[in-house]
C-alpha cells in the first residue's frame, strides 16, 4: 500500500502523462501513415481524435493545480509536478503538429504522388523513436537516456535540410509541383518542430531527475 | 555574507542524555535562518544554546563553541544578562507581563537604563511598537492591560518588548504555532521586515512557513544537524535523502 496520499496522486499523475504521451505517439504514427499510405480516412480520424488529446491536457493541468494546492509538494515531488505541468502542453503541441500533418495529407492525397516519401518516413521514424524514448526516460527518470535523445535531434535537423533542398529543387525544375511540394515541406517542418519539442521534454526529464536546468545551455 | 553566530562542535547534555551531537553551523547576519526537524530532534535546545537560555536547566552541560561576532558566549567572562540583551528570544506562547502595553515594552528599557528621560522612554516604546507593526493598533490604549490584546497582538507585543532593548539577534521558538492564519501572516511579514536590521533564527514545525520566511534552512534529526543549505535549495533539491524524506512527509 502506498504510504502517502500524495504518492497515490503522483502515481496517477504519471499515468495520465504516459496515457497522453501514448495517445500523442499514436496520433503522429497515424498522421504519417495517412500520408505515406494515402489514407484520407485515417487522416480524418487523427483530426477527430485531437479533441481527446486537448481534453487530456486540460485534465492534467487541473490535476497539477489540485496537487500543488492540496499537498504543497517539495523537492522531487515538486519537480515532478512542475515537469508534468510543462511536459503536458508540449505533448499537446506535438499532437497539434500531427493534426497539421493529417490536414496536409488530406490535400496531398488528392494529387498525384510527387515522389516516394522515403526521407519523410525516415524522419518521422526518428521523431517517433525520440518521443518514445523521451517518455521512457520520463517514466524511469533516466537522465542519461534523455541526454542521448537530445543528441538525436541533429538527425532530424539533417533530414529536414535534405528534404528542404530536394523539394526546392523540385519546385524550380517543375513549377507544377509547387503546391504539393510546399505542403510536403510543411510536413517536414512539422516533424522538425516535433524533434525540438521532444528535446524540450528531455530537458525537463533532466530537471526532474537531477534538479538542473539544461535548457538554453550548451552543456548537457 | 557576514557570519553573526558561528557554532562549532557543539554537544549538549541533559544530565547523561546527549541532546545535541557535534553541531557546527554558521548563522549569517541580517538573514532569517530556520531550524526544522521532527519533535525532539534538538532544534529548540540548539536555539536556546545561542543565548545560554539552557543555563537555567539543572544538570545541563554544553561543550563546544558559540561565537557571537567572534567572541565565545560560553567564555567565563561573559555577562549573560548583556548577552541576552544582544540575543533576544520570542517563545511559542506569548508571555506578556501582567502590566500595561506601555509597561511591557518599557520594562526592558528601564532595567537596562537605556533611556535618557521620560520623553526618550516614550519614544523608544513607540519605536519598538512601530517596528513590531503594533503601534497603530495600540496607540490609543497604551495603558490598557496587555492581556486585553489578541493572541497575535500579544505575540507582536513580545516582539516589541524584545526589540526595545536593541538586540542584534532575535531567536524565535515557533512564534506563530499558536496563532490563526491571519495573525501568522502578520508575524511572517514582520519577520521579513525585521531581517533588514536583525539577524533572525526561527524554529518552526511548519515547513511551508520555513519555506516562506527563511533564507537558510537547517534540518535536525536525533540531535544531529543533517543539512544546512539555502532554503530554496532545501525545498527543491536537498542534498541529503533524510532531508528530502522529512520535507516530503515520507518519514517514519
Amino acid at each position: 500500500m502506498e504510504r502517502r496520499l500524495l504518492d497515490q496522486q503522483l502515481n496517477l499523475l504519471r499515468d495520465k502523462v504516459l496515457l497522453l504521451g501514448g495517445t500523442t505517439e499514436k496520433a503522429l504514427h497515424k498522421a504519417m501513415q495517412s500520408l505515406i499510405e494515402r489514407d484520407s480516412n485515417l487522416a480524418r480520424r487523427v483530426l477527430e481524435e485531437d479533441e481527446i488529446i486537448d481534453q487530456m491536457e486540460l485534465d492534467i493541468d487541473r490535476f497539477c493545480i489540485e496537487i500543488l494546492v492540496l499537498h504543497q509538494p517539495a523537492a522531487h515531488d515538486l519537480r515532478l509536478v512542475i515537469s508534468v505541468a510543462k511536459i503536458t502542453p508540449i505533448l499537446e503541441r506535438i499532437a497539434d503538429h500531427a493534426s497539421s500533418i493529417a490536414e496536409a495529407a488530406l490535400v496531398i492525397n488528392n494529387e498525384p504522388q510527387l515522389k516516394k516519401y522515403i526521407d519523410l518516413s525516415l524522419m518521422s521514424q526518428v521523431a517517433a523513436e525520440m518521443l518514445r524514448c523521451a517518455l521512457d526516460a520520463f517514466t524511469s527518470e533516466n537522465a542519461v537516456l534523455s541526454r542521448e535523445v537530445i543528441q538525436k535531434d541533429n538527425i532530424i535537423d539533417a533530414c529536414y535540410k535534405r528534404i528542404f533542398d530536394e523539394l526546392i529543387e523540385m519546385m524550380i525544375e517543375d513549377p507544377m509541383t509547387t503546391n504539393s511540394a510546399a505542403r510536403l515541406l510543411f510536413v517536414a517542418k512539422h516533424l522538425e518542430r516535433i524533434g525540438d519539442y521532444v528535446k524540450d521534454i528531455c530537458e525537463l526529464n533532466v530537471y526532474l531527475t537531477e534538479a538542473v536546468f539544461i535548457k538554453h545551455s550548451r552543456v548537457f | 555574507m557576514k557570519v553573526k553566530i558561528s557554532v562549532s562542535n557543539l554537544n549538549f547534555y541533559y544530565g547523561k542524555t546527549q541532546a545535541l551531537q557535534d553541531i557546527s553551523l554558521d548563522i549569517p547576519e541580517k538573514q532569517v535562518t530556520a531550524f526544522i526537524g521532527p519533535s525532539g530532534c534538538g532544534k529548540s535546545t540548539f536555539l536556546r544554546t545561542l543565548n545560554r537560555m539552557n543555563d537555567i536547566i539543572p544538570y545541563a552541560r554544553v561543550e563546544g563553541k558559540v561565537l557571537l561576532d567572534g567572541k565565545d558566549i560560553y567564555a567565563p567572562d561573559t555577562d549573560v544578562v548583556k548577552l541576552r540583551r544582544r540575543v533576544g528570544m520570542i517563545f511559542q506562547k506569548s508571555n506578556p507581563f501582567p502590566k500595561s502595553i506601555f509597561e511591557n515594552v518599557a520594562y526592558g528599557i528601564r532595567i537596562n537604563r537605556l533611556h535618557k528621560n521620560k520623553t526618550d522612554l516614550g519614544e523608544r516604546v513607540e519605536k519598538a511598537l512601530r517596528d513590531a507593526a503594533l503601534w497603530d493598533e495600540v496607540k490609543d490604549r497604551l495603558h490598557a492591560s496587555a492581556f486585553g490584546l489578541s493572541g497575535g497582538q500579544q505575540q507582536r507585543l513580545c516582539i516589541a518588548r524584545a526589540l526595545a532593548v536593541e538586540p542584534e539577534v532575535i531567536l524565535m521558538d515557533e512564534p506563530a504555532s499558536a496563532l490563526d492564519p491571519i495573525a501568522t501572516q502578520s508575524i511572517e511579514e514582520l519577520i521579513f521586515e525585521l531581517k533588514k536590521n536583525y539577524t533572525i533564527v526561527v524554529v518552526t514545525h511548519n515547513m511551508q512557513q520555513a519555506a516562506r520566511i527563511s533564507d537558510i534552512t537547517a534540518f535536525f534529526m536525533l540531535g544531529k544537524l543533517i543539512e544546512v543549505n539555502p532554503t530554496k535549495k532545501i525545498f527543491t533539491n536537498p542534498d541529503q535523502k533524510l532531508t528530502e524524506d522529512y520535507i516530503t512527509g515520507r518519514f517514519g
